[in-house]
């Protein structure tokens, strides 16, 4: 669904993605790890088109998205959700999520959508008045996560959701990823939480220094001494 | 008591034009994070259209607000994207840049009013240029009256577009977050360009409903311009509501200065109150009714 080709990105002069390839294929959970500066989040920025590429191909869905501007990309059904949820902190609740429902057949199934994220998240329903930045942590995570879904997502992406949340919500977030796959949405999950998500993803990458250096089933990657010793602390 | 009663609604009529430019003014600095230093010559530029449409074609000052809104939004679309937005793109190129930009636009556009319309000061007359209504001793005047339904009505109408349209949401978030919002489709180019575009059309409609009322001539851009600034800080920055507040805070400590110490000095009690606000309530009148 979802395919990476030798892909090089830089930030300026700065060179942060080498000769990265893979794939996410329609219905799996697919995990990115890596430790912090690894380039996670400039892969994620890149699919999503807010970085462009210098050398490779991103195909979606059959179609070359190469640089392609990121309203373009949204349009297709490739979802980013940011790391640091990065809401519309001045806006109500309902509003931040009419926000992923702009375009297409997501702005006209909106009400729709907006019903099916109050059932998935009822908290939000209680507070669809209130601003987005009066709320807790795991609420606007949640709020982050709903508002994905109201672009009618094929393929989600999620930066670090559980970056800063307390370990009791951390198992929220991840049940609730589960539970989008259920929906019949593919999910590329990046996280530092690496041991959780190795358990419940289909595959996963291993990303060292801004190139791809592993890839596995989760158990695989969980009873490798060299991930065992990097990322797991054993 | 009819001094005040008469200073006050004078203030307030005119406070209702300058919350206009106080809106344009924010909006602009919201998303696009600058002061606009050609805001006011923006404005100035609205008003020689509308003279024109009345010198030339007779048409009423009031009706040419059809042309100089619509003139002063293309032209200002036009400048924020072949001039504003390739100084946002370049990272490199600090954002005072496009700062000084808009201060070089300012001067052509004073320089190119002088040039085809010379220094001179021109009015326009229509017949209800002096009229007023008496109520008991206050009387309002006319065109100010109109010019103050109108500012409620455009205030009313933006408010509108800002809360309750995609497109207004869409302002919002870009002001907000640049990047979540290019997540959400949202392009920031096309809205910093058609933000660029609507805070100068409001400056646009207050321009046209001051020509009636006040000379004009190039350099009254500049000065406008400074009022813009005033007023938004005034207001506290960034916010909508405070725009209008600032708006009104200004006019009416220019006419009851003007009432009751001297009126040569009016635009100096606006930059009173400005340093009062900057010393004791450094957010703005923001501050004090918190949106
Ligand atoms: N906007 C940027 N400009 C320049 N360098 C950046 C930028 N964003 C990230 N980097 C650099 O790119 C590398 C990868 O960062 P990132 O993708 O954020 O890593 P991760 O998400 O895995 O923590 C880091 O060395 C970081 O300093
Ligand atoms: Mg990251």
């Amino acid at each position: 669904m979802l395919k990476l080709e030798n892909v090089d990105m830089s930030y300026g002069d700065l060179q942060v993605l080498w000769d990265v390839s893979f794939e996410v294929h329609e219905g799996e959970i697919v995990v990115l790890v890596g430790a912090n500066g690894a380039g996670k989040s400039s892969i994620i920025k890149t699919i999503s088109g807010l970085q462009k590429v210098s050398n490779g191909k991103i195909i979606f869905d059959g179609a070359d998205v190469t640089n392609q501007k990121p309203e373009d990309i949204l349009k297709r059904g490739l979802v980013h959700v940011p790391e640091g949820r990065r809401l519309f902190n001045e806006m109500t609740v309902e509003e931040n999520l009419i926000m992923g429902a702009l375009w297409g057949e997501a702005k006209e199934k909106r009400a729709e959508t907006m019903e099916i994220c109050y059932d998935l998240f009822p908290k939000l329903r209680d507070r669809r008045t209130q601003l987005a930045g009066t709320l807790s942590g795991g609420e606007q995570q949640m709020v982050a996560v709903a508002r994905g879904l109201m672009a009618k997502p094929k393929l989600l992406m999620f930066d670090e959701p559980s970056l800063g949340l307390a370990p009791v919500l951390v198992q929220d977030i991840f049940d609730i990823i589960k539970s989008v796959r259920k929906q019949g949405i593919t999910v590329l999950l990046v996280e530092q939480n690496v041991q959780a998500t190795l358990k419940f993803c289909d595959r996963a990458y291993v990303l060292e220094n801004g190139k791809i250096v592993m890839e596995g089933t989760g158990q695989q990657l969980l009873n490798d001494d060299h991930v065992k010793e990097a990322f797991l602390g054993i | 008591m009819e001094m005040f009663l008469q200073s006050l609604i004078s203030g307030l009529l005119v406070g209702g034009l300058y919350a206009i430019i106080g809106l344009g003014m924010s909006l602009i600095m919201g998303v696009l994070k600058i002061i606009n230093l050609a805001h006011g010559q923006l404005m100035m530029v609205a008003m020689y259209v509308s003279w024109s449409a009345w010198n030339y074609l007779g048409i009423d000052p009031y009706l040419s607000v059809v042309l100089s809104v619509p003139f002063t939004f293309y032209l200002a679309k036009f400048l924020s994207k072949y001039l504003l937005n390739p100084l946002i793109e370049k990272d490199s190129i600090l954002p005072e840049n496009q700062v000084l930009m808009t201060v070089g636009i300012g001067m052509v556009l004073v320089e190119l009013a002088r040039f085809l319309f010379t220094s001179d000061y021109r009015s326009v007359q229509t017949s209800y240029t002096g009229q007023a209504w008496d109520l008991g001793g206050v009387s309002i005047s006319i065109p100010l009256l109109i010019a103050f339904i109108v500012s409620l009505l455009l205030t009313a109408g933006l408010f509108y577009l800002l809360m309750k349209t995609d497109l207004g949401r869409s302002i919002r978030a870009t002001a907000q977050d640049r990047l979540a919002a290019s997540l959400m489709g949202v392009s920031a180019e096309k809205i910093t360009v058609l933000t660029y575009g609507i805070g100068s059309a409001l400056i646009a409609a207050a321009g046209t409903f001051f020509l009636p009322i006040f000379y004009l001539y190039p350099d009254v851009g500049p000065e406008f311009t400074a009022k813009a600034f005033v007023i938004t800080i005034l207001g506290g920055l960034g916010s909508t509501v405070g725009a209008i507040t600032g708006g009104i805070v200004l006019a009416l400590a220019e006419t009851f200065g003007a009432t009751y110490l001297s009126s040569g000095y009016r635009d100096a009690y606006g930059l009173v109150i400005f340093l009062l606000v900057l010393v004791f309530l450094p957010g703005g009148l923001k501050s004090l009714t918190k949106v």
